[in-house]
């Protein structure tokens, strides 16, 4: 039986393997982050640098997110989605994380490096 | 020249959505979360796979869809009808190829199309989300979206052979 399935197993090995580069490839990348961006609906909200220590609601009524800036991390604490997988996400702080709640199309991701700015004072 | 559709195969096509439907929001009942949104177990799949095997691409497709507006209509808004669209409409291509060419077995196929849900639902929200950076999300999804399809591919070969044709 393992021969007739002898395709299937080299896609599943296969599929594997490219999600074992992509992940090696994306940690080995990976640099501290700079500010927090946020953007709802698809729009640019705001931008927070991560050094700072803050509390912001983002969004009203219905539709919010709660979002935490301190110690250098960003993290969501409370929200009025329904699976509060934004919540779960924990907290990020490299270049290129980000926490998502797609029932409230809010995104927060970290933006790091010198093309945003043209000098980071620390 | 196409054959109307009798009595007992709408039946039978209505029973299978319905099915597919029942999956869809047993699984979005069950707190299947890892904190990255689109880890699903991808239940309704099963209901797809057994379609393609025992009644066609065509039907198949008709039931994928039809399963996507309907639970869209009941459950979610339009931004939820193209994530779960693209998903779904990726799955079926490439398990169609896949059936096609003969060369997998339900759960390599199972495998395909979980892999395939995921990353049209990654690709559907990076371009609606504009950003480049859900791309991070990529491995975890094609690790949990191989598992869940193989464990889909092994039920469904299963009901395809134990279901068996012959009608009353």
């Amino acid at each position: 039986m393992l021969k007739k399935m002898k395709y299937d197993i080299i896609l599943f090995t296969s599929i594997l393997l490219v999600a074992a580069l992509l992940s090696v490839y994306l940690y080995l990348n990976r640099s501290e982050g700079v500010i927090c961006r946020v953007t709802l609906n698809g729009e640019l909200y705001s931008e927070y640098p991560l050094n700072t220590d803050i509390q912001v609601v983002i969004g009203d009524g219905d539709y919010y997110n709660i979002l935490v800036i301190s110690n250098g991390k960003a993290y969501v604490i409370e929200a009025s989605c329904p699976d509060k997988l934004c919540v779960k996400q924990g907290k990020i702080h490299y270049d290129g994380q980000s926490i998502i709640c797609l029932p409230n199309k809010m995104i927060a991701e970290i933006i790091g490096g010198q093309t945003e700015f043209d000098a980071v004072v620390k | 020249m196409r054959k109307k559709l009798n009595g007992r195969q709408i039946a039978e096509y209505g029973l299978l959505i319905a099915l597919a439907l029942v999956l869809s929001y047993v699984e979005f009942l069950i707190p299947f979360s890892v904190a990255v949104p689109g880890v699903k177990l991808g239940l309704a799949n099963i209901v797809v796979l057994f379609a393609l095997y025992r009644l066609g691409a065509l039907q198949a497709i008709i039931i994928s869809i039809l399963r996507v507006l309907l639970m869209t209509f009941m459950f979610g808004n339009a931004f939820a009808l193209m994530y779960s669209l693209s998903g779904a409409v990726l799955s079926l291509c490439v398990m169609f190829l896949m059936f096609k060419i003969k060369k997998f077995s339900s759960i390599g196929i199972g495998v395909g199309g979980g892999v395939a849900h995921n990353i049209g639902q990654i690709i559907c929200a990076i371009l609606l989300l504009e950003t480049k950076r859900l791309v991070y999300y990529l491995p975890v999804l094609l690790v949990s979206g191989t598992i869940a399809g193989a464990a889909i591919g092994f039920i469904g070969g299963i009901l395809i052979k134990r279901l068996d044709n012959k009608r009353p």
